[in-house]
């Protein structure tokens, strides 16, 4: 059931910038509107597929991910409208995966159906927590019991589904945590994401810790956290792929693995980003943020982008690196140099490698893997830094 | 200006010596004003001290001298040049000589305060250059006055007879009358001089004036100064021809000619202050005098620190800085430093600790740069297994252990004035410090300690603990005094088997494990941690005296990485690898100079 190996990956990337209500630890580009014209966004978003198409012609579409915002407020006709324009630039690969991020309120769960048959295969649901006190902090709109609700639901309408728990929250003691996720797992089906809370700057969270109304684990409490995340998912048989993500052999996202492996993928909508080659260069892709400012120039130039950003070899060779070592697999000489153009050992000093071996954050299991440990995982910004530098 | 050379007996030379705070300046201020020398509207608080610094910490550095004309109760005018010497012990040999230019002292001490350290070391100078001293208690208007207290104490500590001291506030201005006529009727005028001898003059002081160029300070014994004369400075050998004559009113004023027993500067376009130095013997090229003046001394640098810019991109300025101080300096010494931990610096030399603070707050004040200043340490003598003597004036630069013999090191001899319910912390405070005590006498309820230490011991926070054991009532003055065989050691900080050479220091053996124990502990609460461990050491040669280690950090990643928003990420990491300028590398771990700078800022606790 899944996409053939021979196609190269080629995921297309939809932004809803909207959502009912900002969460207070939310740094993504989402926006609350009164009054939202869904048809005018249909049209918007048809105008900036068929651009990129026919940038990017003589591509398969491998995998569609709706993100946000939040993509479950959309109607299931404008879902219906973008996939029937992705289908008829590009077309979709036979089992492509097409995700769509859904928030687990009842007024949400209710619409599955039609984004069922709008082409949705799999959904991603935000449960973030399973105690009603909990998800009033977290600045959710749905209840422990509407979110089990709708993970009943997606299990019924779809092929595959995923969701999303937020853990070292504020006063979480390990205890609670294993519980919780034990509790989680027995609606787990193949896949989960698991991610540590942060403060991003700009978020109501981020005042409120300034301010000093909660404290947040350090990083040693977060490391333990993470430790006995990995020991609670390997016995349940979804061991980590990616830094947050788990799965069962055969459920990783394709979607997400298209990014870290760092193959092609068109952003559409507002705030999205993509890497695309474009008239024999790689370029980065950035929308305009603002959905208003987006949807004019949209309309005047067929796209909301800002100038493509050309990134020489050793920006991709960075990259492709930093997204690589997320996944447990990690990354190849031969691959890296293919993305890149550059020559591997011109980039990184092998003693660096060798000390990183040593310290027990990766392995070189031949002369062209890098397999990052979990002891590396839970430490990739300093290894990157140390291997960039 | 046509003045005439007054007889030496219508002439008076003195100093007034004070402790910092005990109203020196505003005494001298007030003596000004009651001879006429500034009308009221030109008097600003402590006229004399020039510079910012000065008149803000009540400090002295340059000698002054004014010349005011008094009419004594016998209506005869009398000459008075009024010397305001600098007050610190950093400067005590500048002090000498300018107690040398004068034949009398105005003892100078605060009727609430009593009698300082400081006090005493100064009056010493005064008596051994035979001055006769007048006390004078100032601060009587004060509530807490007590010159009763005050005059037993000068008696009982100093020795001195005060029965007969004026009481006096430059405040109000009582007792300034009585005081000015105790000038001329206790005070001696000069001793002797004869203006047909050929010219010998005292340098008392120099300094750099923008317009005039060097302007040096001077007191004629013999013969006279006058313009276009051509001189020898006869200790540097240079030869100049004199282009002014002048005396200070305090406002500069030109004279014809200068003549025995009389004070005033002279110019002579000089661009190096280094061609003058204090206590050197001026006389005419053509017809030299017979011998020099005793007590020439050139200025020995005794406290040596490092001085790094904060953003190494000033280190230019900091060059330009510290030559434009050095004009004015002569005791100022540096010279370029490359430091693996701090970057590109200067190793400086000063007279002594306040000498180094006053020119660090200059640098930062005046200049505006922002700097990293090291433990500051002093001149050792190394002598090496082949009989040779070596300076260390840097304790990087300490030789092999095995090519040395024995190492000596600065003593000095320390006197502390306190209250008597500060002796115990004082006394322990010493002998931590490796002190011999001396003498301890007791005075009402205070107390003289004198005490032999090595000068390391108090380089580097003494006056701070002093002053905090004390609650600030204690008062500290040294003097140098000679050289000592000690067990004295090259203390290395490593970080993962690197020396970090900012951090090395000469400490006595006994100390070395605790003080290298606390270092450690500092460094290890100060280095971030890291993706690998850190191993902070202290060493004595090749032996560990200490260690710490910095755990690998266990968490550091990202956690969502979100839309494929890759770009955010590598400008991150692109920022942090911008960060790495102010990184140094050890091994193979990062240390970010803001721990060094911090390490070093810190004292003892």
């Amino acid at each position: 059931m899944s996409v053939s190996q021979n196609l190269p990956l080629f995921g297309v990337y939809v932004h809803w910038p909207f959502c009912a209500a900002k969460c207070p630890y939310c740094d993504f580009n989402s926006h609350v509107r009164e009054e939202i014209d869904h048809d005018a966004w249909a049209q918007a978003y048809r105008q900036e597929i068929r651009h990129y198409y026919n940038l990017t012609p003589d591509r398969t579409v491998t995998s569609v991910f709706f993100g946000g915002g939040t993509p479950s407020l959309m109607k299931p006709e404008t879902v219906q409208v973008i996939m029937d324009e992705i289908a008829a630039c590009w077309g979709i690969a036979h089992h492509g995966e097409v995700t769509l991020e859904a928030n687990p309120t009842s007024v949400e769960a209710s619409k599955f159906e039609g984004f069922r048959s709008a082409g949705i295969n799999r959904v991603s649901i935000g449960v973030q927590a399973l105690r009603d006190d909990i998800l009033r902090f977290l600045g959710r709109q749905h209840t422990a019991e509407e979110a089990l609700r709708a993970i009943a639901t997606a299990r019924q309408v779809f092929d595959r589904y995923s969701f999303d728990l937020m853990y070292a929250r504020p006063e979480q003691t390990l205890q609670e945590w294993r519980t919780e996720l034990q509790d989680a797992l027995q609606y787990a089906a193949g896949h989960m994401s698991l991610y540590q809370l942060t403060i991003e700057k700009g978020t109501a969270f981020y005042t409120q810790h300034q301010r000093g109304d909660f404290i947040m684990p350090d990083d040693d409490r977060g490391a333990d956290f993470y430790e006995l995340t990995q020991e609670i998912m390997d016995g349940a048989g979804l061991p980590l792929y990616e830094v947050s993500n788990h799965a069962g052999a055969g459920q990783e996202s394709l979607h997400n693995q298209t990014y870290w492996r760092y193959g092609e993928y068109v952003g559409i909508g507002p705030g999205a980003h993509g890497r695309v080659h474009v008239n024999g260069q790689y370029r980065a892709t950035r929308a305009h943020k603002a959905p208003e400012v987006w949807m004019d120039r949209v309309r005047a130039h067929g796209h909301g982008a800002h100038p493509f950003e050309a990134l020489d070899t050793e920006k991709r060779f960075a990259e492709a690196l930093m997204m690589g070592l997320r996944l447990r697999e990690g990354v190849s000489r031969t691959h890296l140099n293919a993305v890149s153009g550059c020559i591997f050992e011109d980039q990184i000093a092998e003693d660096k490698l060798v000390r990183l071996e040593k310290e027990g954050y990766l392995n070189c299991p031949d002369d062209d893997r890098i397999v990052p440990t979990i002891a590396g995982l839970q430490r990739l910004n300093a290894m990157l830094g140390y291997l960039l530098s | 200006m046509r003045v005439m050379t007054k007889p030496l007996k219508q002439i008076r030379n003195f100093a007034i010596i004070a402790h910092i705070d005990h109203g020196k300046s505003t005494l001298a201020d007030r003596l000004i004003q009651e001879c006429g020398g500034l009308e009221d509207r030109e008097m600003k608080e402590q006229v004399l001290d020039s510079m910012d610094i000065e008149r803000e910490r009540g400090i002295t550095i340059k000698a002054q001298t004014v010349r005011l004309a008094f009419t004594a109760a016998d209506g005869v005018e009398y000459q008075f040049n009024l010397m305001d010497t600098p007050g610190h012990v950093d400067f005590s040999y500048e002090v000498s000589r300018s107690l040398a230019a004068c034949e009398g002292s105005l003892l100078v001490v605060d009727a609430s305060q009593g009698v300082e350290a400081q006090t005493l070391a100064n009056v010493y100078q005064a008596i051994d250059n035979d001055h006769d001293i007048i006390p004078v208690i100032n601060k009587i208007d004060l509530p807490a006055a007590e010159p009763d207290r005050v005059i037993q104490e000068i008696e009982d500590v100093i020795g001195l007879p005060a029965d007969d001291a004026i009481l006096c506030s430059a405040k109000t201005g009582e007792g300034i009358q009585e005081l000015l006529q105790a000038i001329v009727d206790r005070l001696p005028p000069p001793h002797e001089g004869d203006e047909t001898k050929p010219l010998k003059a005292l340098l008392v002081d120099s300094w750099y004036d923008i317009y005039l160029g060097v302007m040096i300070l001077v007191r004629v014994l013999d013969g006279k100064l006058k313009k276009g004369q051509r001189i020898q400075f006869m200790n540097t050998r240079a030869v100049r021809d004199i282009d002014r004559v002048g005396m200070f009113t305090p406002k500069p004023v030109l004279l014809d000619d200068m003549g025995p027993g009389e004070m005033g500067f002279i110019t002579a376009s000089i661009k190096d202050i280094e061609e003058t130095q204090v206590g050197d013997t001026i006389t005419e090229e053509k017809r030299p005098c017979d011998g020099k003046l005793d007590g020439f001394k050139p200025s020995v640098p005794m406290v040596f620190c490092s001085l790094f810019p904060a953003d190494a991109g000033d280190f230019e300025q900091l060059r330009d800085s510290l030559g434009k101080l050095k004009l004015n300096d002569a005791a100022l010494h540096f010279e370029p430093e490359n430091s693996q931990a701090l970057g590109l610096g200067f190793r400086c030399g000063f007279l002594g600790l306040l000498h180094m603070e006053i020119i660090q707050e200059r640098l930062d004040r005046e200049f505006d740069l922002d700097l990293i200043p090291t433990a500051p340490s002093v001149v050792y003598h190394i002598y090496k297994t082949d009989g040779e003597m070596t300076e260390l004036y840097n304790p990087a630069d300490m030789p092999d252990v095995v090519s040395i013999e024995h190492v000596e090191e600065p003593w000095i001899k320390a006197t502390i004035l306190t209250p008597n319910e500060y002796v115990g912390g004082l006394l322990k405070l010493c002998e931590e410090r490796r002190g011999t005590q001396l003498d301890l006498t007791y005075a009402g309820n205070r107390v003289m300690l004198v005490y032999r230490l090595p000068l390391n011991e108090v380089v580097f926070d003494f006056y701070d603990r002093l002053k905090s054991i004390s609650r600030g009532y204690a008062s500290f003055d040294y003097e140098l005094d000679g050289y000592g065989k000690n067990d004295l050691v090259k203390m290395e900080i490593r970080v993962n088997e690197e020396p970090v050479d900012a951090l090395a220091m000469i400490v006595h053996r006994s100390g070395a494990e605790a003080r290298g124990r606390q270092l450690c502990e500092r460094l290890k609460e100060l280095v971030p941690r890291q993706m690998f461990k850190i191993a902070i050491q202290a060493a004595i040669g090749g032996k560990i005296i200490a260690r710490e280690t910095v755990s690998a950090m266990r968490k550091d990643v990202t956690a969502k990485c979100y839309g494929g928003d890759v770009t955010r990420k590598r400008k991150l990491l692109e920022k942090q690898k911008k960060g790495k300028a102010k990184m140094r590398q050890y091994g193979n771990v990062e240390i970010p100079q803001s721990a060094f700078i911090n390490a070093l800022k810190m004292g003892d606790e």
